[in-house]
This record gives structure tokens, sequence and C-alpha cells, in this order.
């Protein structure tokens, strides 16, 4: 059964890690598009922003002598992700709401953000340089190896601390914004202005309040998935531009403007992609007895060569588009 | 440093990404499309000119690789074939679930079968002769097929997402240009890759014959007489009562569908346009760097550049296309060098004054200050002079 537990380290897991990732940048993007009508391209750029200012923060605690059970990375992400979410207010304030302002088409605003993208990337190379950073600085990274003796595997079940935390967090997270948008004013507030902008305006909600509330969320998410991220692989500072169009595709396949269809997008988009690179070949090695001769399996069965990852998300995106154009969870009509 | 040799190279790439701008300006200015994909129309233009125009390699033809390419080709017709008729069963009363189980699986088996076809014969162009090589042809001919590549890859683009709101097309073409770019930089038998291609010929005579000023101004005339004649053809487009109706589209597009117009044909008729235009700016600027390199190919560079000098320029005006694009590539390549200057002066002063211990990669952090200022050239622009520096002019009929 060491086939079994491989296919569980490489697909189980590694999807859903990538998909709490993209699970957490999507509930972003789907918000600020429910909510302000366009696509966010500087969210990829947030979440490498985030991780910056996790790593910022997590140095001057190491420094200042603060020793953590957990990777001083995680203890110091809520700080950043405050860091972030009013980062992300203080982007609309100057650059977003006044081109909302003026009345101008949505289009103008996906402009605006992809300057905001460009300058944020610029600042985060300059500040950050190019190369990579590890979040274990001053400690070591746990990983867990769990031996299956009862599936007489020989191979052991690999999982790090990162890992742990992040799906961990990824699930509170969610079942935080659930309860936020089903029991609370501000979320239901958010709900209604998602649904019809124009009708929640009449029925006197606050929509300036709601368009922070989604900055919040936005932003203290993305922060929260740069980091996790960052510390499960290292902190780079072209993180963004690899991971944002998975993000979209999430987005977009969820359903635009449902935040549980970004959910399941995101670990649909996160499971497909290590379905499609993971080589099927090893999981059909214990069969090869059962094979006739002639048929004989190749080394290699992968769907998608992993330099291609980049074009899965893509292929689920226009896929999705044609077969169901509003997404999994009928988005909105665009 | 600034001779007329580099005068004439920064005047040389300015008219062709002046060209990615016209291309740009007609889908955003008279249609309103997001196109996010510039880069892949430019790289699919420069793959197409070097696979025209690169010297034949007689190594490759001499193989039997070619045969090999030709049955993989055979398997890749066979397997669409397949698919489309897949796709084609509810015509003979296959229900609709049952059709789409079918095509999705005759399209996975396929493409397996296809993969496995190329696998090998990929392998052995690689190892016996490094790369298919060019077919030799005339340059004209490398950028004609560029465009007409191009512009065949924007239909399909087209098809598939015009009918979305914009955002969509501008995620979409986004992917598409990663995509593209990842083929293009992971085939390496097909462009070598990483490795890169050059020298690529010159549709004029090369600075090793004529002299760098002399050749490069000649190069210069062929980019210069190619956007007076685009310039010509678009302006006469825009007067003519096509223009009026693509403008008519985008301002209202119901009312111009009450109207009877088809408004998603004329939309794919303007993309492809474009599309076409970027593909013939992205050959004319691959070969007069004269190396083709897929990694080079960036969504900085190739995609949101040209989107600042169509938005500074002015969407809709072609003179202000071509305008933004020759003030924008002056500026952007005459900052690399202020930037340096500004970051060196300022090393040098921190070190004098407060002991400020530089990182190493201070030259290539420097030049991340004009991703910023492009950034927030952006953002400006559009807050404070929207419609760019030389916007469209509106006729008012009384």
């Amino acid at each position: 059964m060491n086939e079994l537990v491989f296919f569980i380290n490489k697909v189980v897991i590694a999807g859903s890690v990538i998909g709490s990732i993209y699970a957490l940048g999507a509930i972003g993007v789907t918000l600020i598009f429910g909510i302000l009508r366009f696509a966010h391209f500087a969210h990829g750029d947030m979440m490498t922003v985030g991780a910056g200012l996790s790593l910022v923060v997590a140095v001057l605690l190491s420094e200042a002598g603060v020793s953590t059970p957990l990777p001083i990375g995680f203890v110091a992400m809520p700080i950043a992700m405050v860091l972030t979410a009013l980062l992300a207010i203080g982007l609309d304030r100057s650059f977003y709401k006044p081109l909302r302002d003026a009345g101008v088409r949505p289009v103008v605003l996906v402009m605006a953000s992809v300057g905001i993208m460009l300058m944020m990337q610029g600042l985060v190379r300059l500040l950050a340089g190019s190369s990579t950073r590890s979040f274990f600085f001053a400690e070591r990274k746990d990983i867990f190896r769990i031996d299956l003796p009862f599936l007489e595997a020989r191979r052991s079940l690999v999982i790090t601390e990162p890992q742990v935390l992040l799906i961990a967090f990824t699930v509170v997270a969610v079942v935080a914004l659930h309860f936020f948008l089903t029991r609370t004013r501000h979320g239901k507030a958010m709900r209604a202005m998602s649904d019809n902008a124009d009708l929640a305006r009449i029925t006197g909600i606050n929509t300036e309040q709601v368009v922070w509330m989604t900055w919040i969320i936005g932003g203290g998410l993305a922060a929260a998935g740069g980091t996790l991220l960052s510390l499960d692989v290292t902190f780079k500072p072209d993180l963004s531009f690899n991971i944002i169009l998975p993000i979209f595709a999430a987005a977009i396949v969820g359903g635009i403007g449902r935040p549980y269809g970004a959910i399941a997008g995101g670990f649909l988009v996160g499971f497909t992609e290590t379905l499609a690179i993971f080589n099927w070949s090893i999981l059909l090695r214990p069969f090869d007895a059962l094979f006739p001769a002639w048929l004989e399996v190749p080394a290699n069965l992968a769907f998608v060569p992993t330099e291609y990852k980049i074009t899965i998300p893509f292929f689920i995106l226009v896929a999705v588009l044609v077969w169901r154009p509003t997404g999994l969870f009928k988005g909105r009509v665009l | 440093m600034m001779g007329p040799a580099y005068t004439l190279r920064m005047v040389v790439e300015a008219t062709c990404y002046a060209i990615l701008a016209l291309g740009l300006t007609i889908q955003w200015g008279y249609a309103g499309l997001f196109n996010a994909g510039i880069m892949g129309f430019v790289a699919l233009g420069g793959a197409m000119t070097m696979l025209m125009s690169f010297p034949v390699n007689q190594d490759f033809w001499n193989s039997s690789a070619p045969a090999g390419l030709g049955r993989v080709l055979l398997i890749a017709l066979a397997g669409a074939a397949l698919v489309f008729a897949a796709s084609r069963l509810h015509r003979l009363g296959v229900s609709r679930g049952l059709r789409t189980a079918v095509t999705v699986i005759v399209l996975a088996i396929a493409y397996l079968v296809f993969m496995n076809a190329l696998t090998p014969v990929a392998a052995e162009i690689e190892s016996t002769a490094g790369f298919v090589g060019g077919l030799g042809l005339p340059v004209g001919i490398g950028w004609i097929a560029g465009g007409a590549v191009a512009g065949l890859v924007g239909y399909f683009i087209g098809r598939i997402c015009l009918g979305l709101r914009s955002d969509y097309l501008a995620i979409a073409t986004l992917g598409i240009a990663e995509i593209i770019k990842a083929l293009l930089k992971n085939a390496d038998w097909l462009t070598r890759g990483t490795l890169t291609v050059s020298p690529l010929p010159w549709p004029v005579p090369a600075p090793a014959e004529i002299g760098f000023v002399g050749s490069r101004a000649t190069y210069l005339a062929v980019t210069a007489v190619l956007i007076v004649a685009i310039y010509i053809l678009l302006q006469r487009a825009y007067h003519a009562p096509w223009g009026r109706m693509m403008r008519a589209i985008r301002d209202n597009e119901t009312a111009a569908g009450s109207m009877g117009k088809d408004v998603n044909r004329r939309r794919l008729e303007i993309f492809v346009l474009g599309c076409i235009l970027m593909g013939i700016g992205g050959a004319a600027l691959i070969t007069f760097v004269r190396i083709f390199d897929p990694s080079g190919f960036v969504p900085l560079n190739h995609t949101f550049l040209v989107w600042v000098m169509v938005i500074l320029g002015g969407a809709g005006n072609n003179l202000g296309a071509i305008f933004g694009a020759l003030l924008i590539y002056i500026v952007w390549t005459m900052s690399e060098p202020a930037t340096l200057f500004a970051f060196h002066l300022m090393e040098q002063y921190g070190r004098d004054w407060f002991g400020w211990q530089p990182p190493a990669d201070l030259d290539s952090r420097a030049l991340q200050m004009r991703v910023f200022i492009i950034g927030l050239t952006i953002t400006l622009v559009l807050r404070y002079a929207p419609r760019g520096l030389m916007p469209e002019p509106v006729k008012h009929v009384d």
C-alpha cells in the first residue's frame, strides 16, 4: 500500500494545501467583485505584501526574544492581517473611491487595480529584493511523519506543521465567515448589497461601511493566505503573478459574488492541479500483473507535465464558463 | 552613450510598440474590449517570424523526425475529428448528458494518445537536430504569418470569451498569454526553449553590411511605412460607416443591438483585427532585437507598458496611441539609466552620511522603481486625465 500513501501525500495533502490558499484568496476576490463590481487584479500582490508584513513582524518578535510553541510567522500573522486590511482600506480611499465617486465604468477600476498591482510589485521587490526567504530563521520546521503499519506501508505519511496550521486556519476562517455572513448585521448587509446594490441602498444600508468590511475581510484573508503559503514553502517576492490566475479561476468557477462558491472553486482548482500533474502510473503499479502482456503501463501517465501547471486553472475556467456561464454556485450574470 | 545608433534603436523599438498600441487602441478604444494578453500575441508573432525566416535546419530535415511529426499531426487531426463527432452525438438521438460524458472521455483519450506520440518525436528532434529550425523564407512572410496566427488565436479566444463581461475577457486573455508563453518556453523541439534562437535575419541589410546607423535607419523606414499604412487604413475605417457602427456598439450596446447590429460578431471582428496588428508588431519587435527568447516575454514589458501607452495617449485616437507609444517607450528606456543614477547617488550619500550598507543587488532592485512608476502612471492618468493626453475627438452634430 505504499502507492496509496504516496497518493495521499502527493494529492490529498498537497491538494488541500494549495486549495486552501486559493480559497483564502478567492473569497476576497469574489467579495470585492460582488460588492464593488470589478476584478481586483492586485489581490495576489496583497497576499505577497501580507506575507512580507508577517515576515517583518516575525523578525521583530524574534529579535525581541519572543519564543512560541507555534511557528513565529504564524503568531505574527494576525498583526499582518490587520496591517494588510488597513492597507487595503487606504488603497480604496486613495485610488478606488475617487474613481467610484466619479462614476467611471467598472473596467476603469480594473485598470486602476492593474496599476496598483504594478506599484505593489515594484515596491515589494525594491524592499525585499528578488531572493527567497524562509520564515524559519530561528527555529526548525516541524515535520510529522506518521507511520501506517496497519496498511502494510513502509512509506510514511508526511505533513508539516505549517500545512496542518494552514488547513486548520482555513476551516476556522470559513466557519467564521459563514457565521458572519448569516448571523451578523454587517454580514447580512453585505449579502444584500452583493445581491442588489440599489435595493440595499434604498433600505438604508450604509454602503461605504459595507465596502470597508469587504476590504477588511479581503485584505485579512489575503494576508493570511500569503503568510501560510510562505510558511509552507518560502517567501518569494514574485509569488503573486503565479497565484492570481488560479485565484480568479476559483472565484469564477465557484460563481462570482458567492463566498461559498469561492471556497469550493479554490479546492476544485487546487485538486485538479495536483491530480493533473500526478503520475497515475504509480497507482497502477500494483496491478501490473493483471494487465495483458501487450499493454504496458507507461512510466509516466501524468496528464500535464509539471512545467505546464499554470495552464490548468485556465482550462478549468474556460470549461466551466462554456458549460455553466455563471459558475457552480450560480453567481452573478455578467 | 546617446549616439545616433542608440537613439535609432530606441526609436525603432518605439515604433514596434506603436504598432502594438494601435492594435490595442482599436480593441479598447473602438470597441471597449479589455485585452490583458498582449504578451501572448507578441510571443506568437515572434515565434512565427522565427519559424518562417530562420535558416533551414538540414539535420532536422535529413532525419526521420519530419515524418514522425507528420504522423503526430495526423493523430491530432484524427483526434480532433473524433472529438468533434462525439460533440455532435446528440444529432443521433443520444441524450445531452451522455454526449458530454462521451466527448470528455474521447477528448482525454485522444489527448493522451497525442502526447504519447509527440514525446518520442520531440525527444528525437532535440537529441539529433536541436530544434526544427526555420523555413528560410523572407522576413516579410514571417511577419505576415505572425499576424495571421495571432489573429487565428484571437478568433478562438473571441469565440469563447467575447460574450462575457470585459473583466472576464481580461482574465481569460491574461491566462492565454501565460499559456502561450509556457508552451513556447517548454517546447524545446520547436523553439529551443530557454536556449533561445539567434541571430534572426533582418528584412533590411544587417549592421555587419552597412553599419549600425545605416541598417537601423533602414529598419526604421520599414516600420515607419508600416505604421503610416496601418494608420491610414484605421483612419479610413474609423470615419467609414464601419467605425461609426463600432463606436455605437461601444457607447450603447443595447441600442446598437436593437438597431439590428450583430454586436458579438462585430466585436469578434475588431478583436481579431487588433490581434493581427499585435502579432505583426510583436514579429517586428522580435526580428529587430534579433533573438527569440521565450522567457523574455513578460507581462510588464509586453502587456502593461502597451496599456500605459494607450491610456496616456488617449484611447480611441490612433494618433494618440502612436504618440503615447513613442513618449512612454522613450521615457521607459531612459528611466533605466536615470533610476540607476539616482540609486547610486543615494547609495553614495547614504554611505557617506549614515554609514548605510546597501544590499548587493541594489541595481536589480533599483530597476523595480520603473515598475512602480508605470503603475503610478496608470492610476494617476486614470484619475486625473481619464481620456488621455490626446482624447478621442467627439463630433457634435447640431
